[in-house]
Parts: C-alpha cells; structure tokens; sequence
C-alpha cells in the first residue's frame, strides 16, 4: 500500500509533478500518461533520485522521504530503468547477487533467494554464470527483473520494461510480471506506454496528464474513460 | 529431429563454458608465476644495472599505473593528481626514514596510510565530481602539491618537521632496507612490494567492492537502486589507490636516494594517465604494460641515444588507437594478436606439413591395422 499526497516536483522553471496524489493498495498496478507526465519522475521521487518540493509518500507505513536512496533500496524499493542497466561484466548470478551484497542473511540462503530469482524469471535456461555481456537485450531485462525481484522488495517499480521487444518476448515478461506481487508479496507499479501489456498485468490503473492524476481504478474502466482517451490514447 | 539433436547440447553448453574458463585460468596462473619468478630471479642475472635500476622504477610505477587502473577502470573516476600522491608518499616515507630507525616495511605501510588519509580528504570533495570536473579539480591539486613541494622540499636529514636543511654540504641518502641495500636486491624487494599490492586489488576486484565498482561504472543511479553506497566505495577506491601510490612513493624514496621536487612535474600525471589508458585499465596487467612503456621505452631510447621526448608524440598517438580501436588497453589486445598470429601461423604450417593425408590411398591399410 502506498499514498501519495500533493507530491510536487520541480526542475527548474517545469513542474514536472503537480500536486499529484494517488493510492496504490496492492497487486500489480499500472501507471500510463503521454510522455513527459511525469511518470519517471514520480519513480525517481519513490527511489530517491529526486527530492520533492512539496508532498507526503508513505509507504506500508513508513514516510519513504526520510531515508536515503540507498537505504529505501535496501528496505525494499526496487526498480528498473527506462535504459537498460545490467553489468556487463559481471555475471547474471553476481548481477543479481549485488542486492544481497549489505544483507545480513547467510551465503547459503542469498544464493538459494538469487537462484529462485533468476528461476522465476525464466533466466534459469541460462547459465547463472554466464557474462551478460553475451545476452540477448530481452535477457537483459529479465536480468534487471531478477534484480528488482531478489531479496523481499516492498514495491517494485518498472519503468518501461518492454520498450523496444518484440512480442513474443513482451508476453513472456508481460507473464513474469504480473506473478511478481505472488512471488515476492511487493506491490508492484508499470510504467509502460504498450497498452495491451498494461491490460495484460494490472488489475488496477492510474493515468497522468501534465503532473496530475486524472483517472485511477479497475484498468478496464480507466482505458475506457473519456478523459483518458482525449489526453493520452487519442480520440477515436 | 534436428530440436531433438540440438537441444541436449544446447543443455551441455552451459557446462562446457564453465570447463572452459577454468582451464584457460589455470594458464593464467602459471603463466603469472612463471613471469613473476622471471622477474624476481632471472631478470636481474640478465640485464646490466643500468637496467635493473629501470627495472626498479617499474616496478614503483606499475604501483602508481595500478592505482589509476582502479580509479578509472573499475570506477570511472579520472584523476590527473596521481604524481602529487606519490610525491606525497615519498615525503612522509623519506621524512619518516629519516626520522626514526623503524623498519622499512613498516615505513612503507606508514607511508602508505598517510597518503591514505591525504587521498581521501582531497576524494571527499571530489566525489561530487565526475568525469572532467573530478579531472580538472584532481590536476589543481597536483599543481598545488607541486608548488608545495618547491618550496618545503623533500626531507634532507634536516631537523624539525620538514625535515629539510639548506645549508647540509653532505646531504646523507635516504636509507634502503638492510637485506635489500645493493640495487639488484633492492629490486626484488620493489618487485615483492609491487606484487603484494597487485594482490590487495585482485582480492578487492574479487570481492564486494569490485562488484560494486562495477555497478558503480555502470551507472550510479542503477547502483543505487541496489542499494550499494556509492560514496562509500567510491571513497573507498580512492582511499585503496592513495594507499598503493603512497607505498610506492616509499618504495621510490629508498630507489632513488636523493628526491628534489622536480622530478614530481604536474603535467606526468597527464602522461600517467596516458600510458595508463593505453596498457589497459580492465586489467590487471595493464598496469605493468603501462609501467614499461613510461619508465622502460624512455631508458631505452635514451641508451640508444634517441630523445625521449618522441614519446609524447607515441604515446598521443598510442592513446588516440587506444580510444578508438582498443578501448581495453594493450594488454587485452596484445594476447588477441597474438593468439591471431599463432593460429594463422599454425594455419600456414598444418596446411603444408598436412598435405600428404588427402592424398588418401595410403588410409585403409591404417584403418585395417590398427582394427
């Protein structure tokens, strides 16, 4: 569960956030808007990267402004990136490993957490020390996924995940990501302008239009709503 | 049918990359021990001790070239202040050495500590720095240390802090271990000293930090958002590279005897960076590459009564290749090369010594003989 309240951010002149405040309860729950609603920045608020000028975010109960950006990652705020940032150098088991590297767990548990991460995200068909550097740009993703999934993240963001895959390949992640809130308890939030992917994953949806929130609920009612069509899916 | 033929190798495949790696590891290995038991034993009964005090500096500066391997390969913090950190070591080492009679090993570890201290009170400032920034403000350190260091000195025998007497006409030389003073032995102790540090990074570049400077180089938002301190192991690369560059500035006091400020100019942190670049930052051996080409090529050329300054000029154009075609130095490149050369080589020389065998006839009774 998470509440925003009057979230606002601003770069400069732009206000890229606008008083924005939205409830997410659980599952996995979609976040869409034209380019440039803020949408990154609202992670990137979540994630630390960016202090607010004004507004509340709490989550499961704890204010998340009060903690640094890798603390929050380290009580369980994951996310991916709109550019994909696996090491390249490293190999997929220490690509995903490198989130257990402050835990307090034991080595034996880490590596079984890891290996299940890299199951659950179908990468086992992979060898785990493989070098990323010789994977696929749609491994890589899932990789990123692995990353974000590992070691009991409280919320989950990810920020277009399926830009610039093919098919196939969205559908396969699109089925990853809506296990991931049963798989690791997270709740879970997708950015992602692919719509079919959205319907696919989230019960539950949020629209942004110029740093607002203009519709929220049930994903079905919300791509059905006028609003919605008029600022960001085009009038038919 | 042909799923059916692929797919168990597709399941082997996994395995075979896992053998493979180890086998080439294990001629990592041995060809490292070998080279390092050349170095320590059958190098210095080779070369004359022209050489060998070449051979000394070397292995000093495959310190300082491994210590800006860590920064800008593993991290991607470029420093241009790397001549001012070993000048900074060799201060605290020669004043110490002058100082007190404790052991040399214990000076360098001293020595090394200090710069440490040094390193990372000029790394936390900069570490709000990236890239040119970080560059430029490292560059005005080493100015500023350069300065400094003209008009304090290095150590003489002096009394007081400083260390340093004007008015000395016999100005003593700063001490070498006991067991190391003749300049062979003096040699493999810089050599083991150099080794010692080659191994403090491995162990770091194996380990947690390594793996988060990796994540670090990668991208720092992307750290983060696995939760590693970046300030802290950024801070923590800086302190490891003061720590080496000061150990060896100790080393570099004993070799040379004498230290005058000048030959700690500002713009050899530049060159530094550049025979950095070009042996190889990804490894560890750049570092050694990188340590021939700045101390090694120039005793040669001037041996040979060639200018040294044709190196600037190589090494421009050594960085240019670099940058464009090789990113991962010499030392990644050089053993490619050769493994090219060898099996166009063998090639060459199967195809001729091989001729025979097409010219099947003489198969069959070999067939039938052995069955």
């Amino acid at each position: 569960m998470i509440e925003v309240t009057g979230l606002t951010v601003r770069y400069g002149g732009v206000t890229s956030l606008d008083g924005m405040s939205l409830t997410f309860e659980q599952g996995t729950c979609g976040l869409i808007g034209p380019n440039g609603a803020g949408k990154t920045t609202f992670f990137n608020v979540l994630s630390g990267f960016v202090r607010p000028a004004a507004g509340t975010v709490r989550a499961f109960g704890v204010d998340l402004l009060s903690m640094t950006h890798f603390r929050r990652a380290r009580w369980g705020v994951r996310r991916t990136f709109q550019t994909e940032q696996a090491i390249e150098e490293l190999s997929v088991f220490d690509n995903v490993a490198i989130v257990h590297e402050h835990s307090r767990l034991g080595a034996a548990t880490r590596k079984k957490d890891v290996l299940a991460a890299i199951e659950f995200t179908g990468l086992d068909a992979v060898a785990p020390d493989a070098k990323v550097r010789v994977l696929t740009a749609g491994q890589r993703r899932l990789v990123e996924v692995a990353r974000a999934v590992v070691g009991r993240p409280r919320l989950v963001l990810l920020d277009e995940p399926a830009a610039g895959l093919p098919d196939e390949e969205t559908s396969h992640l699109g089925e990853i990501i809506r296990r991931i809130p049963e798989h690791t308890g997270a709740l879970t939030i997708l950015v992602d302008h692919d719509m079919s992917l959205v319907s696919a994953c989230c019960e539950t949806t949020a629209v942004l239009d110029f740093g607002k929130l203009i519709a929220s609920g049930p994903t079905g009612a919300v791509l059905r709503n006028d609003d919605v069509i008029r600022a960001y899916l085009g009038v038919a | 049918m042909r799923a059916a033929l692929t797919r168990p190798q597709r399941g082997q495949s996994p395995a075979v990359t896992r053998t493979r790696p180890d086998r080439r590891q294990l001629v990592r290995w041995v060809v490292t021990a070998v080279l390092v038991l050349f170095a320590l034993f059958g190098l210095p009964q080779l070369i004359s001790l022209y050489y060998v005090d070449t051979m000394t500096q070397v292995a000093v500066y495959s310190m300082v070239t491994l210590a800006l391997g860590v920064l800008v390969g593993r991290v991607g913090l470029v420093s241009l202040g790397q001549v001012a950190v070993l000048a900074i070591g060799a201060w605290v080492a020669a004043r110490l050495l002058f100082a007190t009679t404790q052991p040399y090993p214990l000076i360098l570890l001293e020595a090394g500590l200090l710069t440490l201290v040094a390193g990372v009170l000029i790394g936390l400032p900069a570490l709000r720095l990236r890239g040119l920034y970080l560059a430029l403000i490292t560059l005005m350190f080493a100015g500023a240390i350069t300065v400094v260091l003209a008009t304090v000195n290095f150590p003489n025998g002096g009394t007081g802090f400083l260390g340093y007497n004007g008015s000395l006409l016999h100005i003593p030389p700063i001490r070498r271990p006991s067991i190391a003073s003749g300049d062979p032995a003096y040699y493999r102790y810089s050599v083991i000293v150099a080794i010692i540090m080659f191994a403090l990074v491995f162990v770091h570049i194996k380990t947690k930090p390594g793996r988060a400077w990796a994540a670090i180089r990668r991208s720092e938002p992307a750290a983060l958002a696995a939760g590693i301190n970046t300030t802290l192991y950024k801070l923590w690369a800086f302190a490891l590279a003061s720590f080496i560059t000061g150990v060896a500035g100790g080393v570099l006091a004993g070799a040379v005897h004498y230290l005058y400020s000048i030959d700690f100019p500002t713009q050899d942190s530049i060159t530094l960076l550049a025979v950095t670049l070009m042996g190889g930052v990804y490894s560890l051996w750049g570092a050694v590459v990188a340590a021939l080409l700045y101390q090694f090529l120039p005793a040669l050329l001037n041996n040979w009564g060639v200018s040294a300054d044709w190196l600037i000029i190589l090494f421009g154009v050594g960085v240019l290749q670099v940058l464009t075609t090789s990113p991962a130095g010499l030392a990644d490149q050089f053993p490619k090369d050769m493994a090219r050369l060898g099996r166009a080589l063998r090639g060459r020389f199967l195809r001729g010594r091989f001729r025979p065998p097409p010219a099947a006839p003489a198969a069959p009774p070999a067939a039938g003989s052995t069955s």
